[in-house]
């Protein structure tokens, strides 16, 4: 018998070809799939042409997604997709996502079944780690080990320790996966899970949808997280059910598997949190954050640019109007998400509120277009980073919250609660 | 291999959009991303950086983004190599699969003060702080990550894979 093993762990050892592996152990693990985009596949493809191989190993488990400075912010972000278009071309990658079908990588790959339950997978971007949500492994690297991926399908690993997160109670008004995130990121701190995969579980995580599962996942690298991961349950199955394009495996933890540290969460307990500049750790209570008056909203990416994400943020600004010194951006993830939001009505509750809706772009997330912000400028984003100049200017802020905090901030034109409106 | 620089030394958590901002991801040339290495943390660091100097800082270095322009700019600008705490995981393959020699060395971190004169020898892992004469030992990297350092980083060891 092997010995007990996270979900992680076994995951990991099925990939090395091996019945166990432990904490620390470094292996080389076959990929199920590797992902780059606009900023991070040109140094990529320059790598890959230096390996010496002809050919990527599998032009079916290579996804291309352009999607940072995409539609083309200037003559030089043209120049990278031009690139990154020809080399796909080249290589016949069958996962290229162009302008038109586009969307944010680590919303589109799943949504479009790509990514599926048990794969192992590197992302040349750091938030590829949202794939955990699937129950698979997934953890971002440079564009070298992309290369490498690309020219031979394996990586080398240091087997990760695990930290459970286990939150169970009922969720308050207002509170989404969002805050049990920034809540656990303030609690540990942005190296609390510094090489360590993050698993979450308890009967809080299993009644969250999809979208929450891969808010909660995709902000794992923010606590220095290797990865994170949900286990696989009936949510996972009803999500990949007809959409996944590959066969999937099913792991889980063993009852007896080692965890480094168990964090045990009432879900009650947490608030709706807001992130202060300039660390995703700095946390405080968006009740006690009403002060901040703010100059833009962005609500979109990769944490939080899905159809669920949408919904709350149009549940809120429905019959309301943004505040005159507030310009809402509302940024949908993919064109999937665009079109069911705007088959909903979605768009009209945005534009009728005074927001501008934008096609699907990482954009103003990592200060790239479509919403920069100016000297001395706030943003309350949806978003996963509120790094010095993250969003522009070195000396402008960014507040992370959830899409109703964002939402009624915008209404607000200061950090507000849904309850707080008129 | 020696090396031996002005130390610059900066805090904790020291993320890669503030090493090379976004806004200058349009581009993966070293040089232009050299000439912007440290902008949003230190906008004087181009132009006091010195070729060989040594990047000194707390826990978390590097914490953030996946970009490896982040490691090709702080290599491009200058810096010989980074002594740190500890470093964020996707930087810490990044700067070996690039050829940016770093160290883990809490106690050294510690101990050296910015515009000291520093050597590091990376076959000993022993820094030198030739300013004040205290010299401490760092973390040897495990023999895995060795052996991909001196095939000349993870390109070359896969060329050796695939026998090119």
């Amino acid at each position: 018998m092997p010995r007990p093993m996270t979900v992680t762990e076994k995951i990991l050892a099925s990939h090395a070809g091996m019945d166990e592996v432990r904490p620390g152990q470094l292996i080389n693990c076959r990929l199920d799939l590797v992902l780059a985009n606009d900023v991070t596949a040109p140094i990529a493809i320059k790598e890959f042409r230096k390996v010496g191989v002809e050919s990527v190993w599998d032009p079916e488990r290579i996804a291309l997604v352009p999607d940072h400075y995409t539609p083309n912010k200037d003559i030089k972000s043209a120049e990278q997709a031009k690139m990154v278009r020809e080399f796909a071309r080249e290589q016949h990658i069958t996962h290229y996502y162009e302008v038109g079908c586009m969307g944010v990588e680590h919303a589109l790959l799943p949504e479009q079944g790509v990514v599926v339950p048990g794969d192992v997978v590197i992302g040349a971007d750091s938030h590829t780690c949202t794939y955990g949500a699937l129950g698979a492994f997934a953890t971002g690297v440079g564009s070298t080990d992309a290369a490498v991926g690309m020219a031979t399908g394996e990586a080398w690993f240091k087997v990760p320790t695990s930290l459970k997160f286990e939150v169970t109670g009922e969720l308050g008004p207002w509170v989404s996966a969002k805050d049990i995130i920034l809540h656990i990121i303030g609690m540990i701190g942005v190296d609390g899970a510094l090489y360590q995969a993050m698993e979450f579980t308890g009967d809080t995580i299993e009644r969250l949808d999809m979208d929450g599962r891969m808010t909660i996942c995709n902000m794992a690298i923010e606590a220095g997280g290797k990865s994170g991961i949900i286990a696989y349950d009936d949510v996972t199955a009803a999500y990949v059910t007809g959409r996944a394009e590959r066969e999937w495996t099913v792991f889980s933890s063993d009852g007896d598997a080692e965890y480094v540290r168990t964090y045990s969460l009432d879900a009650s307990s947490i608030k709706p949190t807001v992130a202060f500049p300039h660390l995703p750790s700095n946390t405080r209570l968006a009740e006690e954050s009403r002060d901040i008056t703010v100059d833009q909203v962005v609500i979109g990416s990769c944490t939080n640019g899905r159809l669920e994400d949408l919904r709350v943020a149009a549940g809120i600004l429905k019959g309301r109007h943004v505040h005159p010194h507030v310009r809402a951006i509302v940024i949908p993830a993919t064109q999937k998400v665009w079109t069911d939001a705007m088959h909903e009505g979605l768009f009209d509750i945005f534009v009728d509120a005074g927001a501008a809706v934008s096609t699907p772009t990482c954009g103003p997330c990592l200060g790239g277009h479509m919403g920069i912000l100016a000297s001395g400028e706030r943003a309350v984003a949806t978003t996963n980073r509120n790094f010095v100049g993250r969003m522009g200017d070195p000396t402008s802020e960014v507040y992370l919250a959830s899409p109703a905090i964002a939402a009624a901030t915008a209404v607000a034109g200061h950090i507000a609660l849904p309850d707080d409106l008129d | 291999m020696r090396f031996e620089g002005i130390a610059h030394r900066y805090g904790r958590d020291v993320d890669t959009d503030v090493i090379i901002p976004a806004r200058y991801l349009n581009t993966s040339d070293p040089d232009e991303l050299a000439a912007h290495c440290m902008e949003d943390l230190d906008q004087d660091f181009v132009k006091k950086v010195q070729p060989g100097d040594i990047l000194v800082a707390e826990e978390n270095f590097g914490c953030g983004s996946s970009r490896e322009h982040a490691p090709i700019a702080i290599k491009a600008s200058g810096v010989s190599v980074v002594i740190a705490k500890s470093f964020a995981r996707i930087f810490y393959r990044n700067a070996i699969n690039t050829g940016l020699p770093i160290m883990e060395a809490p106690d050294a971190v510690d101990g050296i003060s910015s515009g000291d004169r520093v050597a590091v020898d990376a076959d000993t892992g022993i820094i030198t702080d030739l300013s004040t004469g205290t010299s401490w030992q760092a973390q040897p990297f495990p023999d895995f990550i060795r052996d991909i350092i001196e095939k000349g980083g993870l390109v070359a060891a896969a060329r050796e894979k695939v026998g090119k």
